[in-house]
């Protein structure tokens, strides 16, 4: 206990390199508000998944969402388009306001949310289709006719893949790479010009060299897009993130784990000076 | 496998009797299997053997001929159309609304609902196919008549529940991160259901439908209540009662002229090849739209 306390007490090595990579961060009352989440309660089947979230997103930057499994980060990330909706036996309570609105009403129409909030899955989930065609069938869909091929080479050039597929564009989605699928999939999303793209965990399934070129796509296109981010990568996390919150998982009366918002603040204090122990604990690798 | 092991520590009691017992359970599973294929080959054998004199052309081109003295070639030409009419219809009507039952119960409807109206379409498909008969008998022809069309519906009614279960089980094998791939993009589901769910499961739809095309394609007993009362002139017009090759069987099976049972045999034999070639058909077909999904 007082090895603890002195430990308190001295500053925190970082573990972490934190890359300067970021342009300095203006106050955080100065930014534009996207989302402000407040009191999120999120239960599967009357389990609880994650308790009393109060936080607020900013426009173009780079909110990461780290934590141990099981805290409720992807459940969080799914919250704010509305995915769980397709999940039998989840509800939520809270508010989630997005540009002012609350979205989590049942008068909201979930596909307007999303097409606003995009999403990129876990796993690279393209369509059986044609490359060209995994872009271009969102436009078609959604109306976008004019310039299909402009904005289908635009996207593919923003998601770092065009170099890559321009020669083939009419192959099979699927006989890409899971990099490149993965690549294919956020071009996909940001063809569709959101407000908003929600990544979860989108480079745990990819080798550091796919996972550097998202990485580099999300940096570079952070002035189009805000983006939010579950990583279980904390490097990651550190070297992307403007904003970086800390979920960690607590235990209920009834010997419920449930997952909470632990702290959120700029990357950089995150990573250096965490106020709560269990932030710096996780952060520093002291974690379980 | 080899008796010899005296591995230090290794227990070998009672390894004898637990052999002998596996080697029992393995012959009496095989001679299982066996009876099974036997039953199979003495049937095609004999419908085979009985039904070659009469098996030609002529079975499926020419019209029967009642009370027949002399030998004139004859066939069994209208039950082979009536059959083609009703089976036809019957996909026709059952086809659409199993595949939409189908994409509801797995695509839009709650868990309850979903194993609900899965429970009933099962009880619906174990109804015999008689009582269906009886049905459409009191539904559609007391006080019009029998026709192709009301047999077409009995057909229906047995081929929904097979259209509908089968559908359901292609569209569950459909990967759900495809779904939320479409949704994602903020695409109405009914979009995502038509554009990227169902091109996933054509093969497996398709396979379905064959399997339940040749499973209706030999009953007789719905169509006596519903479409019997025949001529022997080839008749394509639903409207009016059309004969077909289950029942054309069971008639025939009552004549007392011997040629008429060659020709009875002759049309099983044609019926079972279909039966078995649709089958396989639409086996193939189902491995092969399962392995395209699975390969994704």
């Amino acid at each position: 206990m007082e090895g603890a306390e002195e430990k308190m007490s001295t500053t925190i090595e970082p573990t972490v390199k934190v890359e300067t990579r970021r342009h300095p961060m203006p106050p955080r009352e100065q930014l534009e508000r996207i989302f402000r989440i407040e009191g999120l309660d999120a239960v599967y089947s009357g389990k609880p998944a994650v308790k009393d979230v109060t936080m607020e997103v900013y426009k173009n930057l780079v909110t990461a969402i780290i934590g141990p499994s099981g805290c409720g980060k992807s459940t969080f990330i799914r919250c704010l388009n509305r995915m769980n909706d397709l999940i039998p036996g989840f509800t939520q309570t809270g508010a989630i306001r997005y540009h002012g609105q609350d979205i989590c009403g049942s008068d909201i129409d979930p596909v307007a949310v999303r097409r606003n909030i995009g999403m990129v899955f876990q796993r690279p989930n393209p369509f059986p289709k044609s490359i060209y065609d995994n872009v271009a069938w969102g436009l078609k869909v959604l109306g976008m006719r004019d310039g299909v091929d402009e904005r289908v080479e635009r996207a593919l050039t923003q998601a770092a893949l065009w170099d890559e597929v321009k020669d083939r564009l009419k192959a099979s989605a699927l006989s890409l790479s899971g990099g490149q699928q993965q690549r294919l999939c956020i071009a996909r999303a940001i063809a569709v010009e959101p407000d908003v793209v929600l990544m979860d965990e989108p480079a745990s399934a990819l080798d550091p060299i796919a996972t550097q070129a998202i990485e580099a796509l999300m940096n570079n296109l952070k002035n189009e897009y805000t983006f939010v981010i579950v990583t279980h990568n904390m490097q990651q996390a550190a070297r992307v993130a403007d904003m970086t919150a800390f979920f960690s998982i607590s235990h209920g009366e009834e010997g419920h784990r449930y997952g909470e918002l632990v702290e959120y603040d700029a990357t950089e204090k995150i990573f250096t000076a965490p106020s709560d122990k269990r932030t710096e604990d996780y952060v520093t690798g002291r974690f379980g | 496998m080899s008796a010899g092991i005296t591995t230090p520590g290794l227990r070998l009691d009672r390894l004898p009797r637990r052999r002998r017992v596996n080697r029992l359970m393995e012959v009496l599973a095989w001679t299982a299997a066996g009876i099974a294929i036997a039953i199979l080959g003495v049937v095609v054998y004999s419908v085979a053997r009985k039904g070659a004199s009469e098996l030609n052309l002529d079975l499926l081109t020419k019209p029967p001929i009642p009370f027949s003295l002399t030998n004139a070639p004859q066939g069994l030409a209208n039950a082979f159309a009536g059959t083609l009419v009703i089976v036809g219809l019957a996909t026709a009507m059952a086809l659409p609304v199993g595949i939409l039952v189908a994409v509801y119960l797995n695509e839009f409807a709650p868990a309850s609902i979903r194993n609900g109206v899965g429970i009933v379409l099962d009880v619906l498909n174990g109804v015999p196919a008689i009582v269906i008969g009886i049905f459409v008998f009191g539904l559609l022809v007391v006080g019009h008549g029998q026709s192709g069309f009301a047999g077409a519906f009995a057909l229906a009614c047995l081929m929904l529940p097979l259209v509908a279960r089968s559908t359901m089980e292609v569209l569950a094998l459909v990967p759900n991160a495809l779904r939320e791939a479409s949704l994602g993009l903020g695409i109405a589901q009914w979009r995502t259901t038509l554009s990227i769910v169902l091109p996933q499961t054509i093969g497996g739809i398709v396979t379905g439908t064959i399997l339940a095309v040749a499973r209706v394609a030999g009953e007789t007993a719905p169509l006596l209540f519903t479409s019997s009362f025949v001529g022997t002139q080839t008749n394509w017009d639903p409207r009016h009662g059309l004969q077909s090759i289950p029942v054309a069987i069971f008639e025939l099976s009552e004549s007392p002229d011997p040629k008429d049972h060659a020709r009875a045999w002759a049309a099983a034999l044609v019926l079972l090849l279909f039966i078995l070639f649709a089958s396989l058909g639409g086996r193939w077909l189902a491995t092969r739209s399962r392995r395209k999904i699975a390969a994704r």
